[in-house]
């Protein structure tokens, strides 16, 4: 039979190749549930995950996807790097958005300056920012459990976006459909390469992803979120304050999750409406986990998540499948993510014969 | 040596008595890839007889008793129990057996009350209230007192333990392994304890007993199996050898005995507590009442008393981990210092080592040089302009190495892949080399070997002696008496007058401890009057 060894150190082999093999099962079980479907599952997956490479056009949009993902992904890592469990990332991201369209909609047609973009940026941070410090005072506060708040805001911060754009921000002539009026261009992000959507929000990724890894691995606040996450006790014995380190961390993430808000309504969306996110929030909660929790494991963690995207859109068109395949995909990875890292603090071995399975004593 | 010679006068005395061993190992190897932790050792235990297994740390003590347990498969050998051969399938296996194992390292759910993490242990069908009326009989009848609803985590290490023994008791084992018992027990818990052993060995069971502790060995025990690198090197009863002579045969030579400190002055006091109330954060946590004390440059001061009389929180409290209301309640260096937080009072010079090694002292999975920089990241040699410097953190660790000899597989490992003694050497190490004005240390040398112990005693002795306050926080009264200058006794949150340590004999600071000290002045009084 096979047992679980618990390893005397952790494994880097094992943190390395555990999302590969990760990524190998989700491929085998997705060939099978494509072949359910009724679907050549070589086919299927040749569109899904090989067709995209080959085409600029994809390349360019997966991108764009791909950019708020590393960013809210970024942030969130922090938060499980302390144990401070934001699930609500799509609110924030949500509820950044609003706050930097405010401005667009205040200075629409105003012909305001270039600042505007800029003031909307530090908005939509600010809005994630504070939108998140709900969830963490409850927690610091009242004890009140983080996954549930700040989960629950999620859907708030939906219905606040919703009765926006199709009440008071309504375009008026917009023929009564729910979004803002087209941002100008002066509340729009520039475009990195000409004639595709790739903005200067990738760049802000990779800022980010930068200044992340360089948070976590070499400085003492860094320092301070593994501490607490690893060993709550051990922190207070160092003298940090897991309370203050709880809003620190929501309150970043809410950012940059905000910052995603924003960048993606001023640049891919042009417009505030109710569907600007395709599930980035709760996607970038995957794309954090197969990273590793590691910024730059994220930034190709968060290209691979957009390549499912991209791919569930190209199959869609042309083999027909529901786009709710690509759903089903993004959860059995974050299943098989989850179960491979527990490879990392054990090995398997095969042992012949009855063996005790109560390690405990 | 004549261990051979001891070791044919013992199986004689067996072959003479006409028993037979109940458990018999017989040329148990284990080997982890390469590293050989047993060789072809032969260990015969017989009923009613307390069997002691002595050895250094790393000498394969724990691997041969996780054998004996079926907690690992031997890689040669074989177990004989009651003159059958057995494969032990695993720790139930061994427990249907009847042998049972008190560990070092308890193995309880905290959040889970006493009688549920026995439930936990015994088969699924016995009724819950039946389990509880059990412990409670148990524990009447051996004398160890538990209440069975209240919650683990409420509890000190010393009652932890009581729950690991009489869980084991429960199931009526034939063989009893208790690794290092008295570890965490006062002379009067280990007493207790002892004859809690004796009347299990007079009902005829065998006890495998694992010390350090050469004394309560020859106490206590009827034979020794000793172990060094992994082989069996002796065999012989204790009672015969000097706990010098078992040391030898321990360590492979002569052990270095801690020397006193060199005369010094004693100078003014650098820690002061002064009239100290506090009321514990947790309901059940242990109210500190009226405690006063001053240590001074230059002295050893030593808490002594049972676990669970407050020391706990009266070290968070010094510690700075619990904040008290009035600044001028504790004073170090003549700062008040009772609203400042751990990082601020390590500012002025203070340095504290808790009990717990893994978890509370160290961050279990990270390596030895991110746990130097857990206490030392305020002063400004490891962090600059808030980023870290690894190469400063390293170099603390290879002077801790160096300084306290830290054996350990590579140069920065994770502190949990460390052995008990190594690692405390490297959490009071790391505290030493910056030399504090005040050290406030809680079980130094708690559950580490002999060699070890010596190691880090003499180090707070020389640290004193350097002109720092000492604050020793322990329950090994021997340990006390060694290194301390002056002794007081928690009991109840409560802190006795100090006594200068010539005067603290085991008679006087077993009773504070017992917090008999005041039934015994009015019995006094009331035979005076007759």
């Amino acid at each position: 039979m096979l047992v679980l060894e618990r390893r005397a150190e952790r494994s880097v082999t094992a943190a390395l190749v555990s999302p590969l093999v990760a990524i190998a099962l989700t491929l085998v079980t997705m060939a099978v549930v494509f072949a359910l479907l009724g679907k050549n599952p070589g086919t299927v997956l040749y569109v899904y995950f090989i067709e995209p490479l080959f085409d600029s056009y994809s390349l360019e949009e997966i991108v764009v996807k791909a950019t708020p993902l590393v960013l809210i992904g970024v942030g969130l890592a922090l938060c499980y790097h302390a144990n401070v469990w934001n699930i609500g990332a799509e609110g924030q991201f949500l509820i950044g958005a609003v706050c930097g369209s405010w401005l667009a909609v205040k200075t629409n047609g105003a012909d305001a300056g270039p600042w505007v973009l800029w003031a909307m940026l530090a908005l939509g941070a600010v809005g994630g920012a504070l939108y998140a410090l709900i969830p963490a005072l409850c927690k610091t506060k009242f004890g009140a459990s983080e996954i549930l708040t700040s989960l629950m805001l999620v859907y708030v911060a939906d219905l606040v976006l919703d009765y926006l754009v199709r009440g008071p921000w309504r375009d008026p002539k917009g023929f009564n459909f729910p979004t803002t009026a087209a941002f100008d261009d002066n509340a729009t992000v520039p475009i990195l390469i000409e004639g595709s959507r790739v903005h200067l929000g990738a760049l802000l990724a990779l800022v980010a992803v930068v200044g992340a890894w360089l948070l976590l691995s070499r400085t003492i606040k860094g320092f301070e979120i593994n501490v607490v996450g690893a060993a709550p006790r051990a922190a207070r014995f160092a003298g940090f304050d897991a309370n203050k380190l709880t809003i620190f961390t929501f309150m970043v993430s809410g950012a940059l999750a905000g910052l995603a808000g924003i960048v993606e309504v001023a640049g891919p969306v042009g417009r505030l409406q109710p569907a600007i996110s395709p599930g980035y929030g709760f996607t970038a909660i995957i794309v954090a986990f197969l990273g590793r929790l590691n910024p730059i494991g994220i930034l190709i963690a968060g290209l691979f998540l957009a390549l499912t995207f991209i791919g569930g859109e190209l199959a869609q068109i042309s083999i027909k499948l529901p786009l709710d395949v690509t759903r089903v995909c993004q959860g059995i990875l974050l299943f098989y993510v989850l179960a491979c890292d527990s490879l990392i603090l054990y090995r398997i071995r095969w042992v012949q014969g009855r063996r005790a399975t109560d390690a405990a004593h | 040596m004549g261990g051979v010679m001891v070791d044919a006068s013992v199986a004689v005395a067996h072959v003479a008595s006409g028993r037979a061993p109940l458990l018999k190992a017989v040329a148990i190897t284990k080997k982890f890839g390469d590293f050989a932790a047993n060789v072809s050792i032969d260990l015969d235990l017989y009923p009613a007889e307390i069997h002691a297994l002595l050895g250094e740390n790393g000498a394969g003590k724990s691997t041969l008793v996780k054998i004996i347990y079926g907690l690992i498969q031997p890689t040669e050998g074989d177990l004989i129990w009651q003159g059958q051969k057995v494969v032990l399938a695993g720790p139930s296996h061994a427990r249907e057996l009847g042998i049972g194992m008190v560990f070092q390292h308890f193995s309880l759910f905290e959040n889970l009350t006493v009688a549920e993490n026995v439930a936990l242990g015994l088969p699924p069908d016995e009724p819950f209230a039946k389990i509880k009326a059990r412990i409670v009989d148990v524990s009447t009848r051996f004398g160890l007192p538990l209440e069975p609803d209240r919650d683990v985590w409420r509890l000190s290490v010393g009652e932890r333990q009581r729950i690991e023994i009489v869980r084991t008791l429960m199931q009526e084992p034939k063989l009893l392994i208790l690794d290092e018992p008295t570890a965490v027990l006062t002379p009067q818990e280990a007493d207790q304890l002892f004859i809690v052993l004796e009347r299990l060995k007079s009902e005829g069971r065998a006890i495998l007993y694992i010390s350090h502790k050469l004394d309560e060995v020859k106490r206590l025990c009827d034979t020794a199996t000793i172990l060094r690198g992994g082989k069996k090197v002796a065999a012989c009863n204790p009672r015969e050898e000097t706990a010098a002579s078992l040391a030898r045969m321990m360590v492979g030579s002569d052990i270095g005995e801690v020397k006193a400190a060199p005369s010094h002055t004693v100078g003014n006091a650098r820690l002061v507590v002064k009239d100290l109330s506090v009321a514990p954060e947790d309901p059940h946590g242990v109210k500190l009442r009226n405690i006063s004390l001053e240590v001074k440059g230059g002295e050893v001061f030593g808490v002594a008393g049972v676990a669970g009389n407050g020391q706990d929180e009266f070290f968070a409290v010094l510690s700075g981990e619990t904040l008290t209301a009035d600044n001028g309640k504790i004073v170090i260096d003549g700062h008040g210092a009772g609203e400042l937080s751990i990082s601020q009072r390590r500012l002025l010079g203070a340095a504290f080592v808790p009990e717990e090694r893994l978890g509370h002292a160290t961050v279990p999975r990270m390596p030895l040089s991110d746990n130097a920089l857990l206490t030392g990241y305020d002063s400004p040699d490891m962090v600059r302009h808030s980023f870290i410097l690894k190469n400063a953190m390293l170099s603390v660790v290879d002077r801790v190495t160096k300084a306290f000899d830290v054996r350990k597989a590579k140069r920065d490992p994770e502190a949990v892949s460390l052995s008990g003694g190594n690692l405390q050497k490297f959490v009071v190490g790391r505290e030493i080399l910056r030399e504090p004005g005040v050290l406030v240390v809680c079980q130094p040398t708690w559950g580490v070997d002999a060699g070890a112990a010596a190691v880090i005693r003499q180090a707070l002795i020389d640290l004193a002696a350097r002109g720092s306050a000492v604050l020793v926080i322990s329950q090994d009264l021997d340990e006390l008496r060694e290194i301390s200058d002056r002794v007081a006794v928690m009991f109840r949150g409560g802190l006795s007058e100090p006594i200068a340590i010539a005067k603290a004999d085991r008679e006087t600071l077993g009773m504070l401890m017992g917090g008999s000290a005041v039934e015994q002045a009015e019995k006094e009084v009331a035979h005076a009057g007759a």
